[in-house]
């Protein structure tokens, strides 16, 4: 077990270098910050001194040792733009980017699992099959599509909910929350919404094929003959043994909200890191697009561990196995 | 850290005995200002939105005049020497009085090594204080733009800078965060109540502010909605009542809309292509645009008209000199177009050798100007029609721009407003200059016109106004009889506002001037 969390340490390292690494090659690029940094009126000296202040006149790989090692002290600089520390930036905005996934992956839930359940039960009724249909199109419309008409409908046409924001906000020590107050949980459920649009699908597809499965098994056969109400056999015996595949990918899929994110803070301009982000591109503000995507691969290498290790520790068998 | 202030929505009991009803303006932005340092970074959207909290020694009046601000009158004592005569009575938003020492301070603070705004100032040499209400500033030679210069220089509180070790910029290379990037403390009509970055900034009405307002606003607070539908969306839903960028494509909707009036203009944006001027060109072989014929035979070939009417929805004004109409130094007589003629081109490019045209880079950015993209497309297939191969290369801002600083570009699109100088002296010294030291920073194509430079450097040291500014019209009509850039046009610039404002004027520059607005 110790051989095999050497390992998967190893391994996480190894793929927080490379992420790094690439981004840093990435960054080459995007385009050039000293452009952007000084206005119209600075001369061709000042721009050369600017660039030889900022180390960017440095070879590449110099200025990637530069990178990790500060890195690893926690250390990423402040940014070119807004002059601000940049973990100090993506932490404050953690908790938006955060509370939305948390409330999609929510939403994505309470919604997703009954329609599973119908479509797999009521298999071959014309609102099961209507489900399906809908399902695919829910899978392949854009978000910022899915955003924009949210917006149009619920904002624009109805005025029930606002159309960008966060709401008021209430600070609990270094963490800022907008559940807390009314136009928070406005502000919050269109985007959750739209974001949790995919999530929605993912999980009815799955349960519905899970359940499917089930139902099939021997147990259930017994079960029936036995005469258990089909009420208690569907949500009692059969759904319960559908959760867990349920549970491991919606853990999974927590990284990949925040990285989705991304487009619907653009659309709801909702202060999360994904915006930050997004707005860092635009400027070639290196420091903030190296933490950013540093943090983010964070997220998803520790989130693939705990699993691993959940796993392992269930399984032995995985422990040998080579990753 | 920054104190996030809980937006309770009620109004500081300030205006109780004024009889002033709350008025506030909901001001939806495209982008978050980048501080609360006007000195943090060359970024004339900040500095504008922060003149509403600092103010500079001088000031635009509502016609882009210069008139007094915090300086009552200035002379010129010698060529390099402006005594500047400072306002009595003026207060700072934390109630220290505003004297000669501040303005050095700020002058020292903002010409400092580090500091990213130093070009903002560039004859700047040294300052002394003679009293308290008297400043000299020595200039490193005589030099006729010093006011429009001061206009975007911001005065801090020299106490209020010492007190948080901000008496010098922060800077971004030592990586350590600044006192002002979170906190302001001008002597402007507003002052600020709170801000959270890319949230929410808000400011109330300075009571104390030494000018007589001509607006009736008690509270501004501005939101950066970066998506332009979220954008409309929101002005629409009566979540904002000021828009200043809306998208050309939406301006016949939001006129559509009751709540909505739309405030439409062209900008003093030129927007205008450059050639490169090199021996050869970028994938090799010999320049032809070199050739004044071939570059005349360019300029035929683009239908501007058809430009206007079909990709700026009839929104821009063909430009045909360099400079928009408001500016110093512009002449009507350069301002002609040239006829749109095909087959003389045709002509042109044969008599100058090249009948069958030849392949060149065509670089664009997909977001710097108004419908950039577009109009470079019509472009493009207006020159194939003449028989020219140009390789349309399209990206974003970031990534186009050291193309063509570094001469990567055969013809490439730029737009220049000659802000914050609001002078031709800009466009002449910046970019049609001769590339050498601190000139033709802008001077992508390497081009070089010893007339043009020696009516450019007479012009930056003549200190008569009329001279001057015979002198860059000179300038400039050499530029268009050798089509050293080829202009298009103005492009177009729209605010959206609610109905329910008497008074929103709209200025050229773009830049929204809310201490004019009444509600």
């Amino acid at each position: 077990m110790l051989a095999f969390l050497i390992k998967r340490f190893a391994n996480a390292i190894f793929v927080m270098l490379s992420v790094s690494f690439i981004a840093f090659m990435i960054f080459r690029f995007v385009g050039d910050p000293v452009e952007l940094m000084l206005n119209e009126q600075a001369t061709q000296a000042q721009r050369d001194e600017l660039r030889t202040r900022l180390g960017l006149d440095q070879p590449f790989i110099v200025q990637f040792a530069t990178f990790v090692t500060n890195a690893a002290k926690g250390d990423f600089g402040i940014s070119f733009r807004n002059q601000q520390d940049v973990l100090a930036m993506i932490s404050e905005r953690f908790p938006a980017t955060f509370e939305l996934v948390l409330v999609a992956t929510f939403i994505s839930l309470v919604v997703g699992i009954p329609l599973g359940v119908i479509t797999a039960i009521r298999r071959q009724t014309w609102y099961a099959e209507t489900m399906q249909f809908v399902s695919i199109i829910g899978i392949s419309l854009p978000s910022f599509v899915v955003g924009i008409g949210l917006i149009l409908v619920f904002s624009v046409w109805l005025g029930w909910f606002p159309a960008f924001g966060r709401g008021e906000t209430v600070q609990i020590g270094w963490w800022s929350t907008g559940l807390l107050t009314h136009s928070g949980r406005m502000s919050i459920l269109l985007p959750a919404l739209s974001l949790s649009l995919f999530q929605i699908t993912l999980v009815m597809r799955l349960v519905r094929a899970e359940m499917l499965e089930v139902l099939r098994s021997d147990f259930i056969k017994f079960a029936r003959a036995r005469g258990i109400p089909a009420r208690v056999i569907h949500f009692r015996h059969a759904l319960r043994n559908c959760l867990m595949p349920v549970v491991t990918m919606t853990a999974m899929q927590i990284g990949g909200l925040i990285a989705f994110a991304l487009v619907t803070e653009t659309v709801f301009q909702w202060p999360g890191m994904g915006l930050l982000f997004i707005q860092a591109v635009t400027f070639v503000d290196v420091p903030i697009m190296a933490a950013y995507l540093c943090i983010v691969a964070l997220i998803f290498v520790v989130l693939n561990a705990i699993v691993d290790v959940t796993y392992a520790i269930i399984d032995p068998r995985l422990r040998g196995a080579d990753k | 850290m920054i104190s996030r202030a809980v937006l309770t929505g009620s109004l500081l009991a300030a205006f109780v005995g004024t009889g002033v009803s709350a008025e506030t303006l909901k001001w939806g932005a495209p982008r978050d200002i980048v501080s609360l340092d006007p000195y943090s970074y060359g970024d004339s959207y900040t500095i504008n939105f922060l003149n509403h909290i600092y103010e500079g020694l001088v000031r635009y009046n509502r016609d882009l005049q210069i008139e007094p601000a915090l300086a009552t009158s200035w002379e010129i004592v010698s060529p390099t020497v402006w005594r500047f005569k400072l306002r009595e009575g003026v207060t700072f938003h934390n109630g220290n009085a505003f004297t000669a020492e501040d303005v050095l301070a700020s002058l020292l603070r903002v010409s400092d090594e580090t500091s990213p705004l130093k070009g903002n100032l560039p004859a700047y040499k040294s300052a002394t204080v003679i009293d308290d209400h008297t400043i000299e500033i020595e200039l490193t030679g005589a030099y006729p733009l010093l006011l429009n210069d001061l206009t975007n220089i911001h005065i801090f509180d020299k106490d209020w800078l010492v007190e948080n070790n901000a008496e010098k910029p922060t800077d971004v290379s030592a990586g350590v965060e600044g006192y002002a990037t979170f906190n302001a403390n001008g002597t402007g009509p507003f002052k600020v109540e709170s801000r959270t970055p890319e949230a929410q900034t808000i400011l109330v009405a300075n009571e104390g502010w030494w000018d007589e307002p001509q607006h009736n606003l008690t509270r501004i607070e501005f939101q950066p909605i970066s998506s332009a539908a979220t954008r409309v969306a929101a002005l629409l839903s009566g979540e904002v009542d000021f828009v200043d960028s809306a998208p050309v494509q939406d301006l016949d909707r939001l006129e559509a809309a009751e709540n909505v009036q739309v405030l439409e203009r062209t900008d003093l944006r030129t927007v205008m292509l450059g050639f490169n001027r090199r021996d050869t060109l970028i994938a090799g072989g010999p320049n032809p645009m070199n050739d004044l014929r071939v570059r005349q035979a360019m300029q035929m070939a683009v239908d501007m008209d058809l430009i206007h009417e079909k990709v700026m929805r009839g929104k821009s004004r063909n430009a045909g000199a360099l400079v928009a109409p408001s500016i110093p130094g512009y002449a009507e007589e350069l301002d002609t177009i040239v006829p749109t003629d095909p087959e003389k081109a045709k002509a042109l490019l044969a008599e100058a050798g090249y009948p069958d045209g030849f392949e060149f880079d065509f670089v664009c950015t997909n977001e710097s100007y108004v419908n950039e993209e577009q109009f470079c497309q019509a472009i493009a297939s207006m020159w194939s029609r003449i028989g020219l191969s140009p390789r349309l290369d399209i990206g974003p801002t970031a990534k186009q721009t050291p193309k063509r600083a570094n001469g990567q570009a055969d013809v490439y699109t730029i737009g220049w407003a000659t802000l914050p100088m609001l002078d031709t002296y800009s466009i002449l010294i910046q970019m049609l200059h001769t590339k050498e030291g601190n000139a033709g920073v802008f001077n992508w194509g390497g081009w070089s016109y010893p007339e043009i430079d020696r009516l450019t450097d007479a012009a930056g040291v003549e200190l008569d106004r009329d001279k001057r500014l015979a002198m860059e019209t000179e300038a400039l009509k050499i530029a268009k009889d050798e089509i050293v850039m080829m202009p298009l046009h103005q492009q177009p610039m729209a605010w959206a506002v609610a109905t329910g404002f008497e008074d929103f004027p709209q200025f050229p520059d773009n830049k929204p001037r809310l201490w004019y607005v009444t509600k």
